[in-house]
Protein backbone atom coordinates (compact mmCIF):
# COMPACT_ATOMS: atom_id res chain seq x y z
CA UNK A 1 0.00 0.00 0.00
CA UNK A 2 1.13 3.47 -0.85
CA UNK A 3 -0.02 6.13 1.57
CA UNK A 4 1.37 9.08 -0.36
CA UNK A 5 -2.04 9.43 -2.07
CA UNK A 6 -3.53 10.01 1.35
CA UNK A 7 -1.20 12.95 1.95
CA UNK A 8 -1.87 14.29 -1.52
CA UNK A 9 -5.64 14.15 -1.14
CA UNK A 10 -5.85 14.91 2.58
CA UNK A 11 -7.20 18.46 2.07
CA UNK A 12 -10.01 17.04 -0.09
CA UNK A 13 -10.83 14.47 2.61
CA UNK A 14 -11.02 17.25 5.18
CA UNK A 15 -13.40 19.13 2.87
CA UNK A 16 -15.57 16.03 2.84
CA UNK A 17 -15.34 15.73 6.62
CA UNK A 18 -16.54 19.33 6.91
CA UNK A 19 -19.64 18.46 4.82
CA UNK A 20 -20.25 15.41 7.06
CA UNK A 21 -20.03 17.60 10.16
CA UNK A 22 -22.49 20.10 8.69
CA UNK A 23 -24.94 17.31 7.90
CA UNK A 24 -24.67 15.93 11.43
CA UNK A 25 -24.87 19.30 13.18
CA UNK A 26 -27.91 20.57 11.27
CA UNK A 27 -29.77 17.25 11.54
CA UNK A 28 -29.05 16.89 15.24
CA UNK A 29 -30.24 20.42 16.07
CA UNK A 30 -33.42 20.15 13.96
CA UNK A 31 -34.01 16.55 15.07
CA UNK A 32 -33.65 17.49 18.73
CA UNK A 33 -36.15 20.33 18.28
CA UNK A 34 -38.71 17.98 16.68
CA UNK A 35 -38.04 15.23 19.18
CA UNK A 36 -39.26 17.14 22.22
CA UNK A 37 -42.90 17.62 21.08
CA UNK A 38 -42.90 14.05 19.73
CA UNK A 39 -41.70 12.71 23.09
CA UNK A 40 -44.25 14.78 25.00
CA UNK A 41 -47.05 13.56 22.72
CA UNK A 42 -45.79 10.01 23.17
CA UNK A 43 -46.45 10.15 26.93
CA UNK A 44 -49.77 11.95 26.59
CA UNK A 45 -52.61 10.46 28.64
CA UNK A 46 -54.88 10.69 25.57
CA UNK A 47 -54.81 7.46 23.56
CA UNK A 48 -54.99 8.78 20.00
CA UNK A 49 -52.38 11.48 20.67
CA UNK A 50 -50.02 8.73 21.79
CA UNK A 51 -50.74 6.64 18.70
CA UNK A 52 -49.42 9.17 16.15
CA UNK A 53 -45.88 9.52 17.54
CA UNK A 54 -45.85 5.78 18.19
CA UNK A 55 -46.46 5.05 14.49
CA UNK A 56 -43.96 7.73 13.45
CA UNK A 57 -41.25 6.38 15.74
CA UNK A 58 -41.98 2.79 14.73
CA UNK A 59 -41.67 3.58 11.03
CA UNK A 60 -38.43 5.55 11.28
CA UNK A 61 -36.76 3.15 13.71
CA UNK A 62 -37.95 0.04 11.88
CA UNK A 63 -36.78 0.88 8.37
CA UNK A 64 -33.23 1.40 7.05
CA UNK A 65 -31.95 4.97 6.84
CA UNK A 66 -30.99 4.24 3.23
CA UNK A 67 -34.64 3.63 2.31
CA UNK A 68 -35.63 6.86 4.05
CA UNK A 69 -33.05 8.88 2.12
CA UNK A 70 -34.16 7.38 -1.19
CA UNK A 71 -37.81 8.00 -0.31
CA UNK A 72 -37.09 11.69 0.19
CA UNK A 73 -34.60 12.20 -2.64
CA UNK A 74 -36.02 10.00 -5.42
CA UNK A 75 -39.52 9.41 -4.04
CA UNK A 76 -40.64 13.01 -3.60
CA UNK A 77 -39.63 14.03 -7.12
CA UNK A 78 -41.95 11.38 -8.58
CA UNK A 79 -44.93 13.64 -7.99
CA UNK A 80 -45.62 16.61 -10.27
CA UNK A 81 -47.30 18.36 -7.38
CA UNK A 82 -43.99 18.34 -5.51
CA UNK A 83 -42.00 19.47 -8.54
CA UNK A 84 -44.30 22.46 -9.02
CA UNK A 85 -44.51 23.37 -5.35
CA UNK A 86 -42.55 26.06 -3.53
CA UNK A 87 -40.54 23.33 -1.80
CA UNK A 88 -38.95 22.13 -5.04
CA UNK A 89 -35.86 24.37 -4.82
CA UNK A 90 -35.11 22.62 -1.51
CA UNK A 91 -36.20 19.10 -2.47
CA UNK A 92 -34.10 19.01 -5.64
CA UNK A 93 -30.91 19.63 -3.64
CA UNK A 94 -29.36 16.36 -2.43
CA UNK A 95 -27.91 18.16 0.60
CA UNK A 96 -31.31 19.27 1.88
CA UNK A 97 -32.89 15.91 1.09
CA UNK A 98 -30.24 14.28 3.25
CA UNK A 99 -30.92 16.83 6.00
CA UNK A 100 -34.67 16.09 5.83
CA UNK A 101 -34.17 12.30 5.97
CA UNK A 102 -31.57 12.50 8.77
CA UNK A 103 -33.72 14.93 10.77
CA UNK A 104 -36.81 12.73 10.56
CA UNK A 105 -34.73 9.67 11.44
CA UNK A 106 -32.84 11.14 14.37
CA UNK A 107 -35.93 12.84 15.77
CA UNK A 108 -37.61 9.43 16.10
CA UNK A 109 -34.64 7.97 17.99
CA UNK A 110 -34.15 11.10 20.09
CA UNK A 111 -37.85 11.23 21.00
CA UNK A 112 -37.55 7.75 22.50
CA UNK A 113 -34.46 8.83 24.46
CA UNK A 114 -36.29 11.92 25.78
CA UNK A 115 -39.35 9.86 26.69
CA UNK A 116 -37.22 7.38 28.60
CA UNK A 117 -35.52 10.21 30.48
CA UNK A 118 -38.74 12.00 31.39
CA UNK A 119 -40.25 8.74 32.62
CA UNK A 120 -37.10 7.94 34.59
CA UNK A 121 -37.64 10.95 36.86
CA UNK A 122 -38.98 9.71 40.20
CA UNK A 123 -42.71 10.24 40.71
CA UNK A 124 -41.96 11.99 44.00
CA UNK A 125 -40.40 14.94 42.17
CA UNK A 126 -43.52 15.36 40.04
CA UNK A 127 -45.63 15.27 43.21
CA UNK A 128 -43.34 17.78 44.90
CA UNK A 129 -43.84 20.18 41.97
CA UNK A 130 -47.59 19.89 42.34
CA UNK A 131 -47.41 20.41 46.08
CA UNK A 132 -45.52 23.69 45.75
CA UNK A 133 -48.19 24.79 43.29
CA UNK A 134 -46.31 24.78 39.99
CA UNK A 135 -48.30 24.81 36.78
CA UNK A 136 -47.64 22.01 34.32
CA UNK A 137 -45.53 24.31 32.14
CA UNK A 138 -43.44 25.47 35.12
CA UNK A 139 -42.98 21.90 36.24
CA UNK A 140 -41.58 20.88 32.85
CA UNK A 141 -39.47 23.99 32.35
CA UNK A 142 -37.99 24.16 35.85
CA UNK A 143 -37.79 20.58 37.05
CA UNK A 144 -38.55 17.81 34.57
CA UNK A 145 -36.72 18.99 31.45
CA UNK A 146 -33.47 20.05 33.18
CA UNK A 147 -33.50 16.75 35.07
CA UNK A 148 -34.24 14.84 31.88
CA UNK A 149 -31.40 16.66 30.13
CA UNK A 150 -28.92 15.31 32.65
CA UNK A 151 -30.27 11.78 32.36
CA UNK A 152 -30.39 11.96 28.59
CA UNK A 153 -26.79 12.97 27.96
CA UNK A 154 -25.04 9.58 27.62
CA UNK A 155 -27.71 8.20 25.29
CA UNK A 156 -27.80 11.45 23.33
CA UNK A 157 -24.05 11.33 22.82
CA UNK A 158 -24.48 7.84 21.40
CA UNK A 159 -27.20 9.07 19.08
CA UNK A 160 -24.87 11.75 17.70
CA UNK A 161 -22.22 9.10 17.01
CA UNK A 162 -24.86 6.98 15.24
CA UNK A 163 -25.88 10.04 13.21
CA UNK A 164 -22.24 10.66 12.27
CA UNK A 165 -22.00 7.09 11.02
CA UNK A 166 -25.37 7.35 9.30
CA UNK A 167 -24.25 10.52 7.52
CA UNK A 168 -22.00 8.33 5.35
CA UNK A 169 -25.19 7.33 3.53
CA UNK A 170 -25.40 10.86 2.11
CA UNK A 171 -22.75 9.68 -0.34
CA UNK A 172 -25.38 7.47 -2.01
CA UNK A 173 -27.26 10.54 -3.24
CA UNK A 174 -24.21 12.20 -4.78
CA UNK A 175 -23.23 14.32 -1.77
CA UNK A 176 -19.49 14.78 -1.37
CA UNK A 177 -19.32 14.09 2.34
CA UNK A 178 -16.31 12.26 3.76
CA UNK A 179 -17.41 8.93 2.26
CA UNK A 180 -18.60 10.50 -1.00
CA UNK A 181 -15.34 12.43 -1.36
CA UNK A 182 -13.37 9.23 -0.74
CA UNK A 183 -15.26 7.43 -3.47
CA UNK A 184 -14.65 10.30 -5.89
CA UNK A 185 -10.93 10.29 -5.12
CA UNK A 186 -10.79 6.50 -5.51
CA UNK A 187 -12.50 6.70 -8.90
CA UNK A 188 -9.51 8.80 -9.99
CA UNK A 189 -6.63 7.10 -8.17
CA UNK A 190 -7.76 3.44 -7.91
CA UNK A 191 -6.43 3.20 -4.35
CA UNK A 192 -9.51 2.09 -2.39
CA UNK A 193 -7.75 0.70 0.68
CA UNK A 194 -5.54 3.71 1.38
CA UNK A 195 -8.27 6.33 0.96
CA UNK A 196 -11.02 4.37 2.73
CA UNK A 197 -8.74 3.61 5.68
CA UNK A 198 -7.79 7.29 5.90
CA UNK A 199 -11.49 8.22 5.84
CA UNK A 200 -12.14 5.63 8.55
CA UNK A 201 -9.39 7.21 10.63
CA UNK A 202 -10.98 10.66 10.29
CA UNK A 203 -14.40 9.30 11.32
CA UNK A 204 -12.76 7.64 14.31
CA UNK A 205 -11.11 10.89 15.40
CA UNK A 206 -14.40 12.79 15.09
CA UNK A 207 -16.25 10.18 17.20
CA UNK A 208 -13.56 10.25 19.87
CA UNK A 209 -13.79 14.06 20.04
CA UNK A 210 -17.60 13.90 20.34
CA UNK A 211 -17.34 11.32 23.12
CA UNK A 212 -14.82 13.50 25.00
CA UNK A 213 -17.02 16.61 24.66
CA UNK A 214 -20.04 14.73 25.97
CA UNK A 215 -18.13 13.41 28.93
CA UNK A 216 -17.31 17.01 29.88
CA UNK A 217 -20.91 18.20 29.46
CA UNK A 218 -22.09 15.23 31.50
CA UNK A 219 -19.77 16.08 34.38
CA UNK A 220 -20.97 19.68 34.26
CA UNK A 221 -24.68 18.93 33.97
CA UNK A 222 -24.65 16.37 36.76
CA UNK A 223 -22.33 18.36 39.04
CA UNK A 224 -25.13 18.86 41.62
CA UNK A 225 -24.87 15.14 42.28
CA UNK A 226 -21.66 15.97 44.14
CA UNK A 227 -18.02 15.42 43.39
CA UNK A 228 -17.99 12.18 45.33
CA UNK A 229 -20.17 10.39 42.80
CA UNK A 230 -17.83 11.09 39.88
CA UNK A 231 -16.00 7.84 39.46
CA UNK A 232 -12.50 7.66 38.10
CA UNK A 233 -12.69 5.08 35.32
CA UNK A 234 -10.67 1.92 35.79
CA UNK A 235 -7.55 1.37 33.79
CA UNK A 236 -7.97 -0.30 30.42
CA UNK B 1 -50.73 -2.19 -7.65
CA UNK B 2 -50.69 -5.64 -6.09
CA UNK B 3 -48.26 -7.19 -8.56
CA UNK B 4 -46.26 -3.94 -8.57
CA UNK B 5 -45.78 -3.88 -12.35
CA UNK B 6 -44.51 -7.44 -12.14
CA UNK B 7 -41.79 -6.57 -9.63
CA UNK B 8 -43.54 -8.17 -6.64
CA UNK B 9 -41.75 -11.50 -7.09
CA UNK B 10 -38.43 -9.76 -7.52
CA UNK B 11 -38.87 -7.90 -4.25
CA UNK B 12 -39.76 -11.13 -2.44
CA UNK B 13 -36.61 -12.76 -3.83
CA UNK B 14 -34.74 -9.75 -2.52
CA UNK B 15 -36.31 -10.28 0.91
CA UNK B 16 -34.97 -13.85 0.93
CA UNK B 17 -31.45 -12.57 0.17
CA UNK B 18 -31.78 -9.89 2.87
CA UNK B 19 -32.82 -12.53 5.40
CA UNK B 20 -29.99 -14.90 4.38
CA UNK B 21 -27.49 -12.08 4.73
CA UNK B 22 -28.87 -11.05 8.13
CA UNK B 23 -28.84 -14.59 9.54
CA UNK B 24 -25.34 -15.41 8.21
CA UNK B 25 -23.98 -12.15 9.65
CA UNK B 26 -25.74 -12.90 12.94
CA UNK B 27 -23.98 -16.26 13.12
CA UNK B 28 -20.56 -14.75 12.42
CA UNK B 29 -21.28 -11.83 14.74
CA UNK B 30 -22.33 -14.01 17.69
CA UNK B 31 -19.11 -15.99 17.49
CA UNK B 32 -17.02 -12.82 17.21
CA UNK B 33 -18.96 -11.32 20.11
CA UNK B 34 -18.32 -14.28 22.40
CA UNK B 35 -14.65 -14.33 21.41
CA UNK B 36 -14.39 -10.58 21.89
CA UNK B 37 -16.03 -10.69 25.32
CA UNK B 38 -13.78 -13.56 26.44
CA UNK B 39 -10.76 -11.61 25.20
CA UNK B 40 -11.86 -8.44 27.03
CA UNK B 41 -12.18 -10.39 30.29
CA UNK B 42 -9.01 -12.37 29.66
CA UNK B 43 -6.06 -12.11 32.03
CA UNK B 44 -3.75 -11.85 29.03
CA UNK B 45 -3.05 -8.19 28.30
CA UNK B 46 -2.55 -8.63 24.54
CA UNK B 47 -5.99 -10.20 24.12
CA UNK B 48 -7.58 -7.30 26.00
CA UNK B 49 -5.79 -4.79 23.76
CA UNK B 50 -6.84 -6.57 20.58
CA UNK B 51 -10.47 -6.75 21.69
CA UNK B 52 -10.44 -3.13 22.79
CA UNK B 53 -8.95 -2.00 19.48
CA UNK B 54 -11.46 -4.08 17.53
CA UNK B 55 -14.54 -2.68 19.28
CA UNK B 56 -13.27 0.92 19.24
CA UNK B 57 -12.42 0.92 15.56
CA UNK B 58 -15.52 -0.89 14.31
CA UNK B 59 -17.88 1.17 16.44
CA UNK B 60 -16.29 4.45 15.35
CA UNK B 61 -16.43 3.83 11.60
CA UNK B 62 -19.63 4.10 9.54
CA UNK B 63 -21.08 0.71 8.59
CA UNK B 64 -21.19 1.79 4.96
CA UNK B 65 -17.45 2.45 5.04
CA UNK B 66 -16.83 -0.95 6.64
CA UNK B 67 -18.78 -2.59 3.83
CA UNK B 68 -16.80 -0.64 1.20
CA UNK B 69 -13.45 -1.36 2.86
CA UNK B 70 -14.17 -5.08 3.06
CA UNK B 71 -15.60 -5.26 -0.45
CA UNK B 72 -12.73 -3.44 -2.16
CA UNK B 73 -10.07 -4.36 0.35
CA UNK B 74 -10.71 -8.10 0.60
CA UNK B 75 -9.93 -8.54 -3.08
CA UNK B 76 -6.54 -6.85 -2.86
CA UNK B 77 -5.67 -8.50 0.47
CA UNK B 78 -6.61 -11.97 -0.80
CA UNK B 79 -4.77 -11.40 -4.05
CA UNK B 80 -1.58 -10.32 -2.31
CA UNK B 81 -1.78 -13.37 -0.03
CA UNK B 82 -2.43 -15.61 -3.03
CA UNK B 83 0.45 -13.89 -4.80
CA UNK B 84 2.80 -15.13 -2.08
CA UNK B 85 1.84 -18.64 -3.08
CA UNK B 86 2.39 -17.90 -6.74
CA UNK B 87 -1.30 -17.59 -7.66
CA UNK B 88 -1.71 -14.64 -10.03
CA UNK B 89 -5.31 -14.99 -11.26
CA UNK B 90 -7.87 -12.33 -10.36
CA UNK B 91 -9.81 -13.21 -7.21
CA UNK B 92 -13.16 -11.59 -6.78
CA UNK B 93 -14.89 -11.36 -3.42
CA UNK B 94 -18.64 -11.43 -3.90
CA UNK B 95 -20.98 -8.85 -2.44
CA UNK B 96 -22.58 -11.47 -0.20
CA UNK B 97 -19.30 -12.65 1.33
CA UNK B 98 -18.14 -9.07 1.81
CA UNK B 99 -21.50 -8.20 3.37
CA UNK B 100 -21.40 -11.11 5.81
CA UNK B 101 -17.86 -10.18 6.82
CA UNK B 102 -18.58 -6.47 7.27
CA UNK B 103 -21.91 -6.87 9.06
CA UNK B 104 -20.61 -9.79 11.12
CA UNK B 105 -17.65 -7.66 12.26
CA UNK B 106 -20.01 -4.81 13.15
CA UNK B 107 -22.46 -7.04 15.03
CA UNK B 108 -19.57 -8.75 16.80
CA UNK B 109 -18.15 -5.45 18.08
CA UNK B 110 -21.42 -4.41 19.67
CA UNK B 111 -22.19 -7.95 20.84
CA UNK B 112 -18.81 -8.03 22.60
CA UNK B 113 -20.07 -5.37 25.02
CA UNK B 114 -23.38 -7.16 25.53
CA UNK B 115 -21.70 -10.50 26.24
CA UNK B 116 -19.10 -8.89 28.46
CA UNK B 117 -21.80 -7.37 30.65
CA UNK B 118 -23.65 -10.68 30.79
CA UNK B 119 -20.52 -12.71 31.60
CA UNK B 120 -19.62 -10.32 34.41
CA UNK B 121 -23.08 -10.60 35.92
CA UNK B 122 -22.78 -14.36 36.51
CA UNK B 123 -22.12 -14.76 40.27
CA UNK B 124 -18.78 -16.22 41.22
CA UNK B 125 -20.58 -18.97 43.14
CA UNK B 126 -21.87 -20.44 39.88
CA UNK B 127 -18.29 -20.90 38.66
CA UNK B 128 -17.24 -22.37 41.98
CA UNK B 129 -20.22 -24.73 42.12
CA UNK B 130 -19.46 -26.03 38.64
CA UNK B 131 -15.82 -26.61 39.54
CA UNK B 132 -16.88 -28.30 42.79
CA UNK B 133 -19.01 -30.71 40.76
CA UNK B 134 -15.88 -31.61 38.84
CA UNK B 135 -16.73 -29.96 35.53
CA UNK B 136 -13.91 -29.03 33.20
CA UNK B 137 -13.72 -25.52 31.75
CA UNK B 138 -15.47 -26.43 28.48
CA UNK B 139 -18.33 -28.28 30.14
CA UNK B 140 -18.68 -25.54 32.74
CA UNK B 141 -18.96 -22.99 29.98
CA UNK B 142 -21.64 -24.62 27.88
CA UNK B 143 -23.68 -26.23 30.65
CA UNK B 144 -23.62 -23.58 33.36
CA UNK B 145 -22.31 -20.25 32.09
CA UNK B 146 -23.61 -20.02 28.52
CA UNK B 147 -27.31 -20.73 29.29
CA UNK B 148 -27.29 -17.98 31.92
CA UNK B 149 -25.31 -15.53 29.77
CA UNK B 150 -27.71 -16.22 26.92
CA UNK B 151 -30.72 -15.25 29.02
CA UNK B 152 -29.14 -12.00 30.19
CA UNK B 153 -27.71 -11.09 26.78
CA UNK B 154 -30.83 -11.86 24.69
CA UNK B 155 -32.62 -8.48 24.96
CA UNK B 156 -29.42 -6.65 23.98
CA UNK B 157 -28.68 -9.08 21.16
CA UNK B 158 -32.27 -8.75 19.92
CA UNK B 159 -31.82 -4.99 19.60
CA UNK B 160 -28.55 -5.51 17.78
CA UNK B 161 -30.23 -7.89 15.38
CA UNK B 162 -32.83 -5.25 14.51
CA UNK B 163 -29.97 -2.84 13.75
CA UNK B 164 -28.24 -5.53 11.69
CA UNK B 165 -31.41 -6.18 9.71
CA UNK B 166 -31.52 -2.53 8.67
CA UNK B 167 -27.80 -2.39 7.96
CA UNK B 168 -28.19 -5.17 5.37
CA UNK B 169 -29.60 -2.48 3.06
CA UNK B 170 -26.06 -1.03 2.84
CA UNK B 171 -24.77 -4.09 1.02
CA UNK B 172 -27.00 -3.16 -1.93
CA UNK B 173 -24.49 -0.36 -2.55
CA UNK B 174 -21.89 -2.94 -3.61
CA UNK B 175 -24.41 -4.78 -5.74
CA UNK B 176 -26.04 -7.48 -3.64
CA UNK B 177 -29.53 -8.31 -4.95
CA UNK B 178 -31.38 -7.64 -1.70
CA UNK B 179 -34.69 -5.83 -1.19
CA UNK B 180 -33.04 -2.46 -1.65
CA UNK B 181 -31.36 -3.24 -4.96
CA UNK B 182 -34.44 -4.95 -6.34
CA UNK B 183 -36.33 -1.77 -5.45
CA UNK B 184 -33.65 0.32 -7.23
CA UNK B 185 -34.02 -1.84 -10.34
CA UNK B 186 -37.80 -1.52 -10.24
CA UNK B 187 -37.52 2.25 -9.85
CA UNK B 188 -35.17 2.66 -12.77
CA UNK B 189 -37.56 0.87 -15.11
CA UNK B 190 -40.90 2.19 -13.82
CA UNK B 191 -39.88 5.66 -12.50
CA UNK B 192 -42.19 5.15 -9.54
CA UNK B 193 -39.64 5.79 -6.84
CA UNK B 194 -42.01 6.68 -4.02
CA UNK B 195 -44.10 3.54 -4.48
CA UNK B 196 -41.21 1.09 -4.58
CA UNK B 197 -39.17 2.61 -1.78
CA UNK B 198 -42.29 2.71 0.37
CA UNK B 199 -42.95 -0.96 -0.40
CA UNK B 200 -39.31 -1.72 0.46
CA UNK B 201 -39.71 0.22 3.71
CA UNK B 202 -42.76 -1.83 4.67
CA UNK B 203 -40.95 -5.06 3.83
CA UNK B 204 -38.17 -4.11 6.26
CA UNK B 205 -40.84 -3.15 8.77
CA UNK B 206 -42.47 -6.56 8.38
CA UNK B 207 -39.11 -8.31 8.88
CA UNK B 208 -38.54 -6.15 11.96
CA UNK B 209 -41.92 -7.10 13.44
CA UNK B 210 -41.32 -10.80 12.80
CA UNK B 211 -37.85 -10.58 14.38
CA UNK B 212 -39.25 -8.76 17.42
CA UNK B 213 -41.85 -11.48 17.92
CA UNK B 214 -39.20 -14.16 17.57
CA UNK B 215 -36.84 -12.46 20.01
CA UNK B 216 -39.58 -12.13 22.62
CA UNK B 217 -40.42 -15.84 22.18
CA UNK B 218 -36.73 -16.68 22.66
CA UNK B 219 -36.57 -14.48 25.74
CA UNK B 220 -39.51 -16.32 27.28
CA UNK B 221 -37.91 -19.64 26.41
CA UNK B 222 -34.54 -18.66 27.84
CA UNK B 223 -36.11 -17.56 31.12
CA UNK B 224 -38.28 -20.63 31.56
CA UNK B 225 -35.96 -21.90 34.30
CA UNK B 226 -36.58 -18.77 36.33
CA UNK B 227 -40.33 -19.05 36.83
CA UNK B 228 -39.97 -22.32 38.73
CA UNK B 229 -37.59 -20.90 41.30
Amino acid sequence: MDFSVVIEYFPRLLQGAWVSLQLVAISIVLGGAFALPIALARISPVGWIRAIPFAYIFFFRGTPLLVQIFLVYYGASQFDAVRESVFWPILKEPFWCAIIAFTLNTSAYTAEIFRGAIQAIPQGEVEACKVVGMSKFQMYRRILLPRAFGIVLPAYGNEIILMLKGSALASTITILDLTGMSRTIIARTYTPMEIFLAAGGIYLVISIVIIAIFRQIELRQNRYLGTLSIKVPDKG
Amino acid sequence: MIDLHGFGDQLLQGAVVTLELALSSLFVGLILGLLGASAKLSSVKVFRWIAHGYTTIIRGIPELLTVLIIYFGATSVLMSIAGLFGYEEYIEVGAFAAGVTALGLTFGAYATEVFRGALQSIPKGQHEAAIALGMGPVRKFYRIILPQVWRIALPGLGNLFLVLLKDTALVSVVGLDDIMRKANIAVSSTKEAFLFYLVAAFMYLALTIISMAFVSYMEKRASRGLTRG
